[in-house]
């Protein structure tokens, strides 16, 4: 275990904390003694994840049941939460949704369902995070973008356009904020095995959580930037990004 | 957060074999993450629905041919843990390997393990495990102190030995099918040392065997090691193996991850008599002396398979038959020689055969399978037209000295062999869960022709 953990418990903010890669990712932090403050939108799930962490070793465990979705309450949601854990080092956006492709090309209602989901409600976030953070000169902001985001795709480009949103925005914030001494880390993960993949064909074959989530832990205590997760995603991604259109357009991804 | 939310939206058809590859059955599987998943996910769901974990069980318990197999492995949380007693108390759907995670650097340990650390609690209460410490402690079921049960019509019904005993003692080697079990509290163990104090001891025969047994009555854990492919003067040789939990002090780290992967299926011929035999004479000599005493990892004590993830690839596609029976102590010893010379008269080979003597420690459950007496587990490659014909023998042998097979690690006894084993069954068929069943109970209670 890290000797920093163990010695000075961090207070780490979970956004989405019922997120397969969110609760595997607390898990890892529990077990080092953090002080966690939890939100997530069903009241049942959460105290069962909070239950378990604080078996764990959490040091401390606070929840709120929110949905991330309503802007209009996060500004009071991370001043409790930060009253809470009396402190930010770590704030983990992990909430999102796969959404329905097929439904979402039909109808326009279901695509801003899930921009709002994974892009909106982030940035409202993202903001009030960074603007705290930056006043502070201190804190990581660690959030679950996904590959999908790097280029779009047929089969996902509604969910792959939100994240590539995020992902874009991350970038912007990044650069205005790291100079104040704020680490953005963008967090890229491949296909993983979660409640979100459950069932999707070839779902055997996805990445680990655990491992999924000791990467993002490292990546944090590096303060790295990008974290394609697992690794082999990085070569991948990049090879996808740079296939010409008119050569993409005609494949079936 | 927001996540997909319909958990009957997710069942994908698959082929689903069990650890010994044979049989394999397409059904839907249906992975469950919550608690609160249950009985939600069953409304609609028609052809039978069962509950699984890991899928470490041999034969057909954890199967259902064209049906719902609800995968309860998303269900790995602990929902409270007292550092002073060891009560532990998780979803059904966390693992041994998880548990031993947890605990180890605590100073605790699971009461009763079985050969490999990949089983669900819930699966471990369901199939009642055994472990090598049969004689001083019983079986898992005996240190879970309550569970919560779910049936399919909604009803929860919070089991213990003093509450709804009736549905305790059906659940516990109910092989899953009284209904969802949402959690379990189980009795951990202190330890002080992840070591054991290990003896390992060459004997050569039945008697040697049963002596070193009756020596051993104090030792937490013993098993044996027996070549089944000798006769003559190297007939039922073997290793006898003891250890307890080091009592000296020391570092209680957690475990390494494994990282070998048994990485193809083995062409059928990789396994014959004589490399089998070969591989018995070989084990049987690693030890060079009669004696070897050692301080031991408890991970190569209690799982030497599970380094290697996947193993079962080894015996190929056709897959492996295991057979474990008891044979009560009356008539143990007639019983097991008898059946070692029918395999090695066979011919067909089977790996090295774990040899135990099981305790009078009662189980709590109603349809367990340890007795006192004497237990011999094999496992045979799958050869057509052989397999099948002596496992029957060696089945119809252990009726004939009272004993009787184990149903997690069986595939072909028929049903009118199982309903001699365990008379009790239609007491038992009175607490299933009418819509929960798997292709084992189907087979043995006759719904369908045996195979």
């Amino acid at each position: 275990m890290n000797q920093t953990a163990s010695s000075a418990p961090r207070k780490i903010l979970v956004l989405g904390a019922t997120s397969g890669i969110a609760e595997a990712t607390c898990r890892i932090w529990a077990a080092q003694g953090a002080s966690l403050f939890l939100v997530a939108r069903n009241a049942e799930k959460l105290a069962a994840v909070a239950q378990d962490l604080k078996a764990r070793g959490a040091s401390y465990v606070d929840t709120a049941v929110v949905d991330l979705d309503d802007t209009d309450q996060h500004p009071g949601l991370l001043a409790h939460a930060i009253n809470s854990l009396t402190g930010l080092d770590i704030a983990y956006l992990a909430h999102g949704v796969l959404g329905d492709q097929v439904a979402a090309e039909q109808d326009f209602n279901t695509a801003a369902h899930i921009l709002h989901t994974n892009f909106m409600a982030p940035v409202s976030l993202l903001t009030w995070l960074a603007n705290f953070c930056e006043q502070r000169r201190s804190g990581t902001i660690a959030v679950l973008s996904s590959v999908a985001g790097d280029r779009g795709r047929k089969s996902n480009y509604v969910y792959g356009s939100s994240k590539a949103g995020l992902s874009a925005f991350l970038a912007g914030l990044r650069n205005r904020v790291d100079r104040e001494g704020v680490t953005i880390l963008t967090i890229k993960p491949g296909p993983t095995k979660t409640a979100m993949t459950a069932g999707m064909k070839g779902s055997e074959k996805f990445a680990d959580v655990d491992t999924v989530a000791q990467s993002i832990v490292k990546a944090i205590e590096k303060r790295q930037d990008n974290l394609y997760v697992p690794f082999q995603w990085q070569p991948i991604m990049f090879v996808v990004r740079n296939i010409p259109e008119r050569i993409f357009k005609k494949l079936n991804l | 957060m927001a996540e997909t939310s319909d958990p009957t939206q997710n069942g994908t058809k698959a082929s689903f074999e069990s650890w010994g590859r044979y049989p394999s059955y397409r059904a839907n599987i249906i992975p469950l993450h919550w608690q609160s998943d249950f009985p939600a996910v069953t409304e609609g769901l028609h052809n039978g629905i069962l509950p699984v974990g890991l899928g470490r069980s041999y034969g057909d318990v954890g199967l259902l041919e064209n049906g719902n197999l609800l995968v309860t492995t998303g269900m790995d949380r602990i929902i409270s843990f007292d550092p002073e007693t060891g009560l532990l108390t998780a979803e059904a759907g966390m693992s041994f390997a998880q548990i031993l995670d947890f605990a180890v650097p605590r100073g605790f340990f699971l009461p009763v393990t079985p050969g490999t650390k990949y089983v669900t609690l819930g699966g471990a209460i369901a199939n009642d495990i055994h472990g090598k410490n049969h004689h001083i402690a019983g079986t898992f079921g005996c240190h879970i102190t309550q569970f919560e049960l779910v049936r399919t019509d909604g009803t929860r019904i919070l089991c213990s030995p003093t509450q709804n005993l009736e549905f305790y003692s059906a659940t516990i080697g109910g092989l899953g099918l009284t209904g969802f079990i949402s959690w379990a509290t189980v009795q951990l163990k202190p330890i002080v040392s992840r070591k054991i104090d290990y003896e390992g001891i060459q004997f050569h025969g039945i008697d040697e065997f049963i002596s070193l047994t009756e020596q051993s009555k104090d030792i937490e854990y013993t098993v044996s090691w027996v070549d089944c492919t000798s006769t003559g003067r190297n007939f039922c040789r073997g290793i006898f193996m003891q250890g307890d939990h080091s009592t000296k002090r020391d570092e209680l780290k957690p475990s390494p991850k494994p990282r070998l992967i048994f990485p193809f299926d083995a062409p059928g011929f990789a396994l014959n008599s004589l490399s089998v035999s070969l591989f018995n004479t070989l084990f049987f000599h690693k030890q060079f002396s009669k004696r070897v005493v050692a301080l031991q990892d408890y991970e190569p004590f209690f799982y030497p398979l599970d380094k290697v993830l996947r193993w079962n690839r080894m015996y190929g596609k056709r897959g492996l038959l295991q057979f474990q029976y008891v044979i009560p102590w009356e008539h143990a010893r007639e019983g097991t020689v008898a059946i070692l010379k029918e395999v090695a008269k066979s011919g067909l080979a089977s790996f090295l055969a774990v040899l135990k003597a099981f305790g009078d420690v009662p189980s709590p459950g109603m349809m367990s399978f340890p007795k006192p007496g004497i237990t011999l587990c094999l496992d045979f490659p799958i050869k057509p037209g052989k397999s099948f014909p002596l496992c029957e023998r060696l089945a119809d042998m252990t009726l004939e000295f009272g004993g009787r097979l184990y149903p997690a690690k069986d595939a072909a006894m028929t049903a009118a062999q199982f309903q001699a084993f365990y008379p009790q069954w239609q007491q038992f068929a009175r607490y299933r869960d009418p819509l929960l069943t798997s292709s084992f109970w189907e087979r043995v209670t006759g719904n369908k022709p045996s195979l």
